[in-house]
């Protein structure tokens, strides 16, 4: 790529940095252990067997949010569980994501009422929203898939 | 006691030798069921004529009220859809919609159809926002793009009587 085809053969592989990080990153992005509604039950299923989410490396739902990466809304958020929300997000370490995951999550979907967060993006900066009620295990890794191609095009100065 | 550890290290064993139940999703994709509903799509009759004749049914009976239609009038010089009216605007918030198909049993034509598309993610919600252009069917193979120029006369009922108008 760089050095090494002017060096010649040296047995090096030269890469960039941020490509690299970024590889690592959604590489191992571990979700954290948190669901809310019915969309958890679906969440699950794609950590299961059949869909198997530990094929991208996240196999591990840390329970404690200083371990996780990654927040998968699943579900409904009410006004009283949106501090809660909201906190877990504060105590996740730098970097981090957010899939907002359903419609309730996303933009309060069928619940347009004084009880529900109107989408979580009210309460935490979200990258990636799927649709659907709930959505199938499989349009939840396409959602994670899509954020490794955001997190693919990040740049380190972001972080910096 | 060690008869039940020998049965349960047996069960592991076979386990091993069973082959993997994963669907390598992305690359290998697990069919859906013929009445699954996904992403909507609009029809078209056969001779390219839109299907949907802007009644708004569908968006009065959303329970989540993500459908939005605004109708315009049909000229035999600019013809959409058969009858008087065509959807001039027809949107779909997908972060709205729950895929409950109330629409598809509102619609008098059976223009709008759940179909098997389920990957459905966005980076922001504006974007989730489908329009007419992005629901609408290609023109079928017999058919002609609306707007077409039509003879008088033709197309006076906005539920044909036949099922596919000549």
């Amino acid at each position: 790529m760089g050095i090494e085809q002017k060096l010649g053969n040296m047995g090096v592989v030269t890469h960039r940095l941020e490509d690299v990080v970024n590889w690592g990153r959604t590489n191992a992005m571990w979700p954290l252990l948190f669901g809310l509604a019915c969309c958890a039950i679906e969440m699950m299923g794609s950590q299961a067997s059949h869909y198997d989410a530990s094929r991208f490396g996240m196999e591990l739902n840390r329970p404690s949010p200083r371990q996780a990466d990654l927040m998968i809304v699943a579900g409904r958020v009410s006004r009283k569980m949106a501090p809660v929300v909201r906190r877990l997000y504060d105590q996740m370490p730098e970097p981090k994501w957010v899939i907002a995951m359903g419609d309730c999550a996303s933009c309060g979907g069928i619940f347009n009422n004084y009880a529900i967060v109107q989408g979580v993006d009210e309460i935490v900066p979200v990258d990636v929203y799927v649709a659907g009620c709930p959505p199938r295990p499989e349009a939840l890794i396409n959602g994670i898939m899509t954020l490794h191609e955001k997190v693919r095009g990040e740049k380190l100065t972001k972080y910096a | 006691m060690f008869g039940e550890i020998i049965k349960g290290l047996g069960t592991t064993l076979k386990h091993l030798f069973m082959p993997p139940v994963t669907i390598q999703y992305p690359e290998q994709k697990r069919p859906v069921r013929t009445r699954f509903k996904g992403r909507h799509e609009l029809k078209r009759y056969d001779n390219g004529l839109e299907r949907c004749i802007g009644c708004s049914l569908c968006a009065a009976a959303c329970p989540a009220d993500a459908i939005f239609v605004e109708a315009s009038e049909n000229t035999d010089e600019a013809r959409y859809s058969p009858g008087e009216r065509y959807a001039s605007t027809y949107e779909i918030n997908m972060l709205r919609c729950i895929f409950c198909g109330y629409c598809e049993d509102a619609c008098p034509t059976q223009a709008i159809v759940l179909e098997h598309n389920y990957e459905l993610s966005f980076y922001d919600r504006a974007s989730a926002i489908y329009t007419k252009e992005m629901l609408i069917v290609d023109v079928p193979v017999n058919g002609r793009a609306t707007p077409q120029v039509v003879e008088p006369g033709v197309f006076t009922r906005s539920i044909p009587d036949m099922e596919n108008p000549k």
